[in-house]
């Protein structure tokens, strides 16, 4: 308080002070504020009882003889690990820090003879008694991140992410010699398609959220993740038809539409890409065909919603055409590879939140784009047979997404 | 066994059963079952040429336990002091018999009760279990109770007496309110093993915390001269869910793992076991590689039972005695073996 009587005089009457400095002023006053108040230890407020310790268990991993948990405290207070239980029995354990400051993160790593298909519950013991527990359902070898590993996430990405999607496009040559009216209902169908993807990314992020460490902020980190893909998506289309304005004046918009459509299924399938490497990596995913079909039966839908735009009055010529198509297919599909990647070497239940919302986002972006195309003549958006198109699209989805065993 | 670790197997064959044999013809005076003798001395000849447990360094089959040790000088006491510590009071002489006087505090104390882990514990004393209290059958025992705690308690004592002194809230002086104190009084009987507690309300918890003891009545013609030691099976709950997280035998998880109690070959060893545990119904001693009588509560001069095992409900309590024939480390741990696992484990060490 007293360093804000020292500094007011000074900014109303020096005329001669420039602006960044009077706006740096509140910034200094709350920085010395913050100082003394730390200074003298928090004058007037005394903390009362005991504070609660929350330790949350974001990761484990399984190798031979060994169980290992990356720990993280959610609570205000360093916590320190000091024993460790795995199904009743205390263990040998060593962790890479002793105390836990707030926010901060450990590892542990336990010695333990366990045993395939077991179910293990392990409990760590803070110096307080307090215990943080984990389960875990079925032990089974968490794989090694070698190349080997890559490569088959990068197989199990392309083979439910990209090729789907380049299957799906193949509708593009049909698309172009429908009727107008049979466009409008595909369009129609495009949008309930992706509105069931943006449901899905919305409480598969939620549902991450819930558990593992809440310090991050859980559920908040969907909405946050949902907010800045929307916005991103925005500029990004309000710089394309910028762009698109200068190069080749209006119509150039079904191309624009693609790219967005593409851009926010790709941000999908990076959730989804990491959803399928976070729990191969643990172990509770049943890798076979049926998951590779269910998957693929599910995105190729994604990409008959990308060409769909393209279908009419599209003006690029044949190799072009070509390229951009590839590009796009990519755009959609490659990023189920990432998501592969970082969900089975570096899962977080925290960061697998935030790219659920960052998908979730994008395709309400996506949504809002295209729902214009589906308009009548009249102007009307909620006719007949785009209400028809949208049921259907969010049929299609949900029956393909019964085919996946996870 | 699940103990194939380094650490473990080099401790095992420093204490091998070297010499056993040299063991027999002092058995043969004293082990009070001449029955097994001749199968001792025959088990002596085959252990003779055995070494220790093979080492099996398998990666994850090592070492089970806590990870540290527990300084007994932070926690104000020590775990193999307890085994052989007696408070026989101060003895006075009124009208003719004898009175021993015993003081125990209740205090608020901060205990690790496994390396690393602090449990905010209540005493008697300042440790856990309480001071073994100790007197002769039909000796006066008068103990005086300062209540130093910030919570009310009382003392109940196992024993025939009369309700005032029975230490119980509602009859006599009952609850004993912060800073106040008390004397409780009655005649030591019936002979055997007893023990104390905190009968406040809510029982369980008070008596979790750490509130107990071993109260020893020996029989006015005395027990045969022993390596006495007692041990107080407890546990406790160290995060509030109403089941406990460490087990433990005079309260340190796994202190007589890692430091077993020293005994002598052929001595006779007597054991004061008391089973104080809460939340669970059960508990129980095994000692491996040997047997012991079985007096339970200690309240008859002949043993039940000679057998490895015996099974205690909560508060139940028993006299075992033995001795080892042999040299070398003899684990004793529960035979529910969940407990084992979990603190209530140990070793004796053998030696000449």
């Amino acid at each position: 308080m007293e360093a804000g009587q020292a500094t007011a005089p000074r900014t109303t009457a020096g005329r001669r002070i420039p602006g960044w400095v009077a706006g740096l002023v509140p910034l200094l006053v709350l920085g010395a504020a913050i100082a003394a108040f730390v200074g003298l230890g928090a004058p007037g407020l005394e903390r009362n009882g005991i504070p609660l310790e929350e330790v949350a268990v974001e990761q484990t991993v399984l190798r031979p003889g060994e169980i290992e948990l990356t720990v993280r405290n959610d609570g205000p207070d360093p916590v320190q690990i000091r024993q460790a239980i795995v199904n009743d029995a205390f263990v040998n354990f060593r962790q890479t820090s002793d105390e836990i400051g707030r926010l901060g993160a450990s590892t542990v790593t336990i010695d333990y003879p366990w045993i395939e298909g077991q179910a293990y519950e392990v409990a760590l013991v803070t110096a307080t008694g307090g215990t943080a527990t984990t389960a875990v359902d079925v032990a089974a070898e968490s794989p090694d991140a070698g190349v080997g590993f890559f490569g088959l996430m990068a197989l199990l990405g392309i083979y439910v992410g990209v090729i789907p999607v380049a299957i799906g496009m193949l509708w593009l040559p049909w698309l172009r010699q429908v009727d107008p009216r049979v466009m409008q209902f595909l369009l129609a169908l495009t949008l309930g398609l992706l509105a069931f993807l943006g449901i899905d990314a919305l409480l598969e992020g939620t549902d991450f959220a819930g558990q593992g460490s809440q310090a991050f902020g859980g559920a908040a980190l969907v909405f946050f993740g949902a907010a800045v893909a929307y916005l991103a998506l925005v500029g990004v289309d309000a710089r394309l038809r910028g762009r698109q304005a200068r190069e080749q004046g209006e119509g150039a918009g079904p191309w624009r539409l693609a790219f967005l459509v593409a851009l926010g299924i790709g941000l999908h399938n990076l959730g989804e890409g990491l959803a399928i490497g976070s729990s191969y990596a643990i172990g509770s995913l049943a890798l076979g065909a049926t998951l590779v079909i269910g998957f693929a039966l599910h995105n190729t839908t994604e990409g008959l919603a990308i060409v769909a735009p393209v279908a009419k009055g599209e003006t690029a010529g044949g190799a072009q055409r070509l390229r951009r198509l590839i590009g796009l297919g990519l755009l959609a599909g490659f990023p189920a590879v990432l998501g592969a990647w970082v969900g089975a070497s570096a899962f977080n239940t925290s960061l697998a939140a935030f790219m659920f919302g960052l998908g979730a986002g994008a395709i309400v972006q996506v949504i809002v784009q295209i729902a214009p195309s589906v308009r009548d003549s009249a102007g009307k958006l909620m006719h007949p047979l785009a209400v028809g198109g949208i049921l259907t699209g969010l049929m299609l989805m949900y029956a393909t997404g019964l085919l996946i065993p996870a | 066994m699940k103990f194939g670790d380094k650490k473990i197997s080099r401790r095992r064959l420093l204490g091998t059963a070297a010499g056993a044999t040299a063991a027999i013809p002092l058995l043969h005076e004293s082990f009070p079952h001449q029955g097994v003798h001749d199968q001792l001395a025959r088990a002596a000849g085959e252990e003779h040429g055995g070494g220790g447990v093979s080492s099996r360094s398998h990666k994850g089959a090592g070492h089970r336990g806590t990870v540290g040790r527990v300084d007994p000088r932070v926690n104000g006491f020590d775990p193999q002091e307890i085994l052989r510590d007696y408070d026989r009071g101060k003895v006075v002489r009124e009208g003719g018999r004898t009175v021993r006087e015993f003081e125990l505090v209740a205090e608020d104390r901060e205990i690790e009760v496994a390396p690393g882990v602090k449990f905010a514990a209540w005493t008697y004393n300042g440790r856990v279990p309480g001071p073994t209290l100790r007197a002769t059958e039909g000796e006066r025992v008068r103990v005086r109770f300062v209540n130093g705690s910030n919570h009310p308690h009382t003392i109940h004592f196992h024993g025939i007496h009369k309700d005032l002194s029975d230490g119980i809230p509602g009859v006599g002086v009952g609850n004993i309110e912060p800073g106040g104190s008390t004397v409780y009084e009655f005649e030591a009987f019936p002979f055997g093993l007893h023990l104390y507690h905190c009968h406040s309300t809510p029982l369980a918890e008070h008596i979790a915390k750490g509130l107990y003891g071993a109260f020893i009545i020996d029989p006015k013609k005395g027990r045969p001269d022993a390596d006495e030691l007692v041990m107080v099976m407890n546990g406790f709950d160290t995060n509030f869910d109403l089941a406990n997280e460490i087990y433990a035998v005079n309260t340190v998880a796994f202190a007589y793992h890692d430091s077993p109690i020293q005994v002598k070959r052929g001595q006779l060893v007597r054991m004061y076991v008391v089973n104080i545990l809460e939340f669970d119904l059960l508990n129980s001693f095994h000692l491996h590689a040997n047997f012991f009588d079985y007096y339970p509560t200690g309240t008859k001069l002949d043993p039940r039972d000679f057998t490895d095992t015996v099974v205690m409900g909560q508060g139940e309590r028993g006299i075992l005695e033995l001795r080892f024939p042999f040299t070398g480390k003899y684990m004793f741990h529960a035979h529910v073996s969940e407990f084992a696992d979990l603190g209530w484990m140990g070793f004796f060490e053998v030696s000449d």
